[in-house]
């Protein structure tokens, strides 16, 4: 009575496992991991185009930023088989070339007639080389990327407040084009009432776990002639990390955290920056151009509410540059068909697409069009802003440089802890023993 | 609660002592119960009204919750939307009217049962060494059962970041990462001390002439176990498997490290779900109410063999 | 000699007051006699429950030669047979690590870099993680938070155990309401507790100024340097408080009524009792507890990692983050191994006094 039905249950659940199996076999797929944000989405729908010319089916595995770092390094460093193409970082070129973890694509480039030179040089250097300078290329520059601001024009535009800012500081209310004007504008808006709610003065990036506050403090430290080393001593930092004036940035960093920020934001990036600026809390957010799109297409303050300005400068200009570069996991099982993808991918009608879309291409088809500047209010903010990035480093060791850079500044800036001078020194400190044990440096 | 010592004061405690005692607990299970309560009602807000400033107890429920939670969406623009076919369920409805529209069906589900099948795997596999082994220490003389035993409840005392580390690097040379197997046999390592420890006190408990008394009727040993020792180790089976699955159920950290897209559990993809701006309140509240039930009604129904669990893993050691 | 034996067994069943008897029925000495002796029908009262039950077709279907041979199987056989997969399993998944781990910690081995050369450091590594100043912020931090949250889920779990030992109407319902925090997952906790604790749109600062009238955005628990530790301990205390009740409970209930009859009977004060009996028969107990929630706090990594990823700066960083940090970001994986085995030797150096201490309080 035991045996039929036991037979009958191996052969059951044997068939479903031939049958899962098998269904794997059938459809073409790729995998593409990138993070999670407007971009990726974007790119869900430009990839149709790719799979109605190839047939082949896409798969997307997308991981919100503050883990993204995280998970897809394991994911490189474990030779795990999840992404076939990878949209990874530009500090990650360092150490995934140097791993083998990413596809050099330089023969393939040759074969298939893609030319670097197409695409916009700092975004080749950011992006796609390792060593940094030389024509070894490990990625398509997929999505160019720096910070910006976005402000709030409609309150810029009030009379009343023009009024009462000129009055105050005897100069029109507008986008400040210095750190220095930038900090009055910010001290204006902070704690006013603007339509019955308390308003703050600007948002800038605090997290402490992956990226986020690094992120931020460089955007003053490069106006403030912050350098990472010596142009003429590679891994010399002394006097460059810490120069006077890069230890003015960081205490003006920390003092625009103090005054003029929204509170209870210790830890915040990318996305509580787009709460606190669609929420009406704050008059001007830093961010990633690759959330403008999204932002000016936004109900509540997008459109004519919404405006945008290229990062201050102070002693001289620097932006952070953000972006990324799509390469092929040295893992994947299906490096053909990933080559394929990058192959549509560098074709410059779909780099106008994505562009369209709201990806921020990098190729100078679309980049150096004439129309490029009137196509989106922040076109021309991004094309001044690609001119004057600055990447952090992005060396193998880039993780823990991160890091330690990360610790340091939230450290001085959020938890109150030393001087700014104490931070930045312990940060050579910190940064020359890394370079040690990389053999790098004495 | 049956079996266990009730009366241990000739005199009850009094009616005033009571009164107090209930207003005390009570209050605090209330207070506890609060920060539960307001995610499961979380769970059922529209988005806008899980960030409202300040915090909305009265509110109009929304599906959102759980249609973000297992769905993905995109967003477009409202004249692709308006040539769309009408739309086709509750969760389709939602997203239209916020301009999005539904894409897929998210990874809650696949990371929900993986969750299952790791937890209860692990769960029955520890269970299993855990009363042979527990048996053996019990009735037999091994050599050196003490050290043995001891070494058994260190192994729960390195951090499971330590452990990650050389288990990362093993599985990733034979090929374990990111597979369910892998996970279950992670966690039936790290709960088959806790399993044998406290299988240990159960069945020391049983008084060996049940079993003398089988082998001298003719039974084995091997039948001596299964008929006199298993029916009797019942309940602290049932308590011992409770605290597994709850460990297995509820860990990250090994989670988070060993495993990304095939075997990765809930407790990893939960907190990181992400709305369009900032983390998905509802859809978290709505994750996290889900993935509590099961245990809740595991514990519930089984919550007499929790109180004895806890009781001899304590006497005994 | 048969009726001896049971007469022996049935004494040694009522002598231990502090055991539980068995549930089933099975367990329970039979009454009445049978043609085949009162021992043997205890037996086949016991092992007999269902002569068609699965277990008797297993033993009757078992082929003749088989079962000659499992009955064979000596004791020593079967002793091994149980316990070496579970010796296997930790030998490979706990043992074997370990000592891989110990030998990864004196070379400079990175795991991202599976080609680099490895070189042997000596005791480098453990010379780096015992003199970085930031792994004794981590070891202090991992400190504050096992010291407050041990002493306030000790001091609330007795508390509560010995209320609801007064054994009120509903006291059962009321016990399983409590535990529920204990079943959820600390990493989901720590990420919801995150948003109860924003201070604009979170519930936490607006049920304490709804209290206290203190108003709610004057403060902030995680990103105040002063406030986030507190809110680890909170957090940690909300979710295990119910642990060390149910095992204070256990110890509470374990008590002997007649103990307390003595007592009353010499008169002596609620307070005395309390005093006199309770604790001390509670407290290997509460030290048991003291220990579970000890080890388990000092590895907790992700309840903290979700609720303020170490932050303000490093205030609430504890050792298992700087752990993680250490093997999983900067990928030093001979240093953080040497920092691993630190982190065992502290707990296991820890654990085995508090152990001999506990051994001989209940040895009293």
């Amino acid at each position: 009575m035991t045996k039929p039905i036991a037979l009958a249950g191996t052969i059951a659940v044997a068939a479903m496992l031939a049958c899962a199996s098998s269904a794997h076999a059938q459809t073409k797929q790729l995998t593409l991991c990138w993070a999670a944000w407007d971009p990726a989405n974007a790119l869900v729908e430009l990839s149709k185009d790719f799979t109605a010319k190839t047939g082949v089916q896409m798969k997307f595995e997308f991981v919100p930023w503050p883990n993204f770092a995280d998970r897809m390094l394991n994911e490189l460093n474990s030779k795990g088989k999840l992404c076939d193409l990878m949209i990874g970082d530009s500090q990650w070129i360092g150490g995934a070339a140097e791993s083998g973890q990413y596809v050099k694509l330089n023969d393939f480039f040759a074969k298939e007639g893609i030319k670097m030179s197409d695409f916009m040089p700092a975004t080749v250097l950011g992006y796609s080389e390792w060593p940094k300078g030389t024509p070894n290329y490990w990625a398509l520059p997929a999505m160019g990327d720096s910070v910006g601001w976005a402000y709030r024009k409609d309150w810029f535009s009030r009379p009343e407040i023009q009024a009462e800012f000129k009055k105050k500081y005897n100069r029109d209310l507008a986008p400040p084009k210095t750190w220095d004007e930038f900090k009055q504008v910010a001290e204006f808006f902070q704690n006013r009432t603007i339509d019955g709610k308390k308003v703050y003065g600007a948002y800038i990036f605090t997290e402490r776990g992956s990226e986020g506050i690094t992120m931020g403090v460089t955007n003053v430290l490069y106006p403030f002639n912050f350098k990472y080393q010596d142009p003429k001593k590679p891994y010399s930092m002394d006097g460059f990390v810490n120069s006077a004036s890069s230890i003015k940035g960081l205490e003006f960093y920390k003092a625009l955290y103090k005054c003029c920020t929204p509170p209870g934001l210790t830890n915040a990036y990318m996305q509580e920056g787009l709460d606190a600026f669609k929420s009406g809390q704050v008059a001007m957010m830093m961010n990633w151009f690759a959330f403008f799109p999204g932002l000016y297409k936004d109900p509540n303050v997008g459109g004519d509410k919404i405006g945008f300005f290229v990062n201050p400068s102070e002693n001289t200009k620097g932006v952070q540059l953000g972006g990324q570069g799509i390469s092929v996991v040295a893992a994947s099982p299906n490096r053909n068909e990933a080559l394929q993808y990058i192959k549509w991918f560098a074709a410059p009608e779909v780099q106008k697409k994505w562009w369209a879309l709201g990806g921020y291409s990098c190729h100078k088809a679309v980049l150096q069009d004439p129309g490029f500047v009137k196509s989106a209010p922040f076109a021309r903010q991004f094309l001044d802003s690609m001119d004057m990035v600055v990447d952090f480093w992005a060396e193998p060791s880039y993780a823990q440089l991160m890091l330690a850079m990360q610790k340091r500044t939230h450290d001085y800036v959020v938890a109150d802890k030393g001087t700014a001078k104490e931070a930045l020194d312990a940060l050579i400190v910190d940064w020359r023993k890394i370079f040690k044990d990389d053999g790098k440096a004495k | 609660m049956p079996g266990i010592s009730h009366a241990h004061s000739v005199v009850e405690p009094s009616a005033t002592a009571k009164h107090i005692a209930t207003v005390l607990v009570v209050l605090y299970a209330l207070v506890t119960m609060v920060p539960l309560v307001w995610i499961f009602l979380t769970g059922f807000k529209s988005g806008p009204d899980s960030i409202a400033y300040p915090p909305k107890v009265v509110f109009t429920p929304s599906a959102e919750g759980y249609c973000n939670l297992f769905t993905t969406r995109s967003r477009q623009t409202p004249e692709y939307i308006g040539q769309l076919p009408p739309s086709s369920g509750v969760c389709d409805s939602l997203a239209r009217a916020s301009n999005m529209v539904v894409v897929g069906s998210s990874n809650y589900r696949p990371r929900f049962i993986n969750s299952l099948v790791i937890a209860f795997g692990s769960t029955a596999l520890s269970v299993l060494l855990g009363v042979t082994a527990a048996y053996a220490f019990s009735r037999f003389k091994v050599p050196l059962k003490d050290d043995l035993l001891f070494f058994i409840l260190s192994t729960r005392m390195m951090p499971p970041i330590a452990v990650a580390i050389p288990i990362y690097l093993m599985y990733r040379e034979v090929g374990l990462s990111d597979t369910r197997l892998g996970m279950i046999l992670l966690y039936t390592a790290v709960n088959v001390s806790l399993a044998v420890w406290l299988l240990k006190g159960f069945i020391d408990e049983i008084p060996r002439e049940y079993e003398e008394a089988a082998l001298i009727d003719g039974y084995t040993r091997l039948q001596a176990f299964f008929k006199v020792v298993l029916p009797q180790a019942t309940t602290g089976i049932v308590a011992t498997a409770i605290f597994c699955l709850i460990f297995a159920w509820n860990e990250y950290a090994f989670a988070v490290l060993l495993t990304s897209g095939e075997a990765q559990t809930a407790p990893p993809f939960i907190p990181i779900i992400i709305g369009e701006g900032g983390q998905d309140w509802p859809a978290v509240a709505a994750g996290t109410t889900l993935f509590l039930l099961p245990i809740l009604v595991f514990t519930v129904l089984l919550r007499r063999h929790l109180l004895r669990g806890i009781t001899f893993g304590a006497i005994r050691k | 000699m048969r009726s001896s034996s049971t007469g022996g067994r049935s004494s040694r069943t009522t002598e231990r007051p502090n055991s539980v008897r068995p549930l089933t029925a099975a367990g329970t000495p039979p009454r009445g006699a049978s043609p085949r002796g009162i021992q043997a029908t205890a037996l086949s009262n016991m092992t007999t429950r269902d002569p068609n039950g699965l277990l008797e077709q297993a033993v009757r279907a078992t082929p003749e030669p088989l079962a000659r041979r499992v009955r064979g199987l000596s004791d020593r056989t079967i002793a091994w047979l149980f316990i070496a997969p579970t010796m296997a399993l930790l030998l490979a998944i706990n043992i074997f690590p370990l000592l891989w781990t110990i030998r990864l910690s004196f070379t400079n081995y990175r795991a991202n870099r599976p080609n680099a050369p490895v070189t042997g450091v000596s005791i480098d590594n453990y010379v780096s993680v015992l003199t970085d100043p930031d792994v004794w912020a981590a070891m202090q931090a991992t400190a504050h938070f096992l010291f407050w949250t041990i002493l306030l889920e000790t001091v609330l779990g007795f508390a509560l155990a010995w209320l609801i030992d007064r054994r009120f109407r509903g006291h059962g319902f009321w016990t399983t309401v409590i535990l529920i925090p204990m079943m959820l997952s600390p990493a989901v906790v720590g990420n919801f507790w995150s948003f109860l604790y924003q201070p604009q749109i979170g519930l936490f600062n607006y049920a304490v100024g709804f209290l206290t009238g203190i108003p709610p955005s004057s403060f902030e628990m995680i990103g105040s340097v002063k406030l986030a530790p507190w809110s680890i301990i909170i957090v940690d205390t909300w979710m295990w408080t119910p642990y060390v009740m149910l095992i204070c409970l256990a110890g509470l209930r374990s008590i002997p009524g007649y103990l307390y009859e003595a007592a009353e009977v010499d008169r002596a004060s609620q307070w005395r009792q309390f005093w006199s009996i309770t604790l001390p028969m509670a407290l290997p107990f509460i030290m048991l507890a003291v220990l579970f929630r000890g080890i388990e706090n000092f590895k907790m990594f992700d309840m903290v990692n979700l609720l303020t990823s170490g932050g303000p700066g490093s205030t609430t960083e504890v050792a298992s983050i700087t752990l993680k940090r250490e093997a999983f970001e900067k990928w030093r994986t001979g240093y953080s191994s040497a920092f691993a085995i630190v982190l065992f030797v502290t707990v296991f150096g820890l654990a085995s006094i508090y152990v001999k201490a506990l051994n001989r309080v209940k040895g009293r």
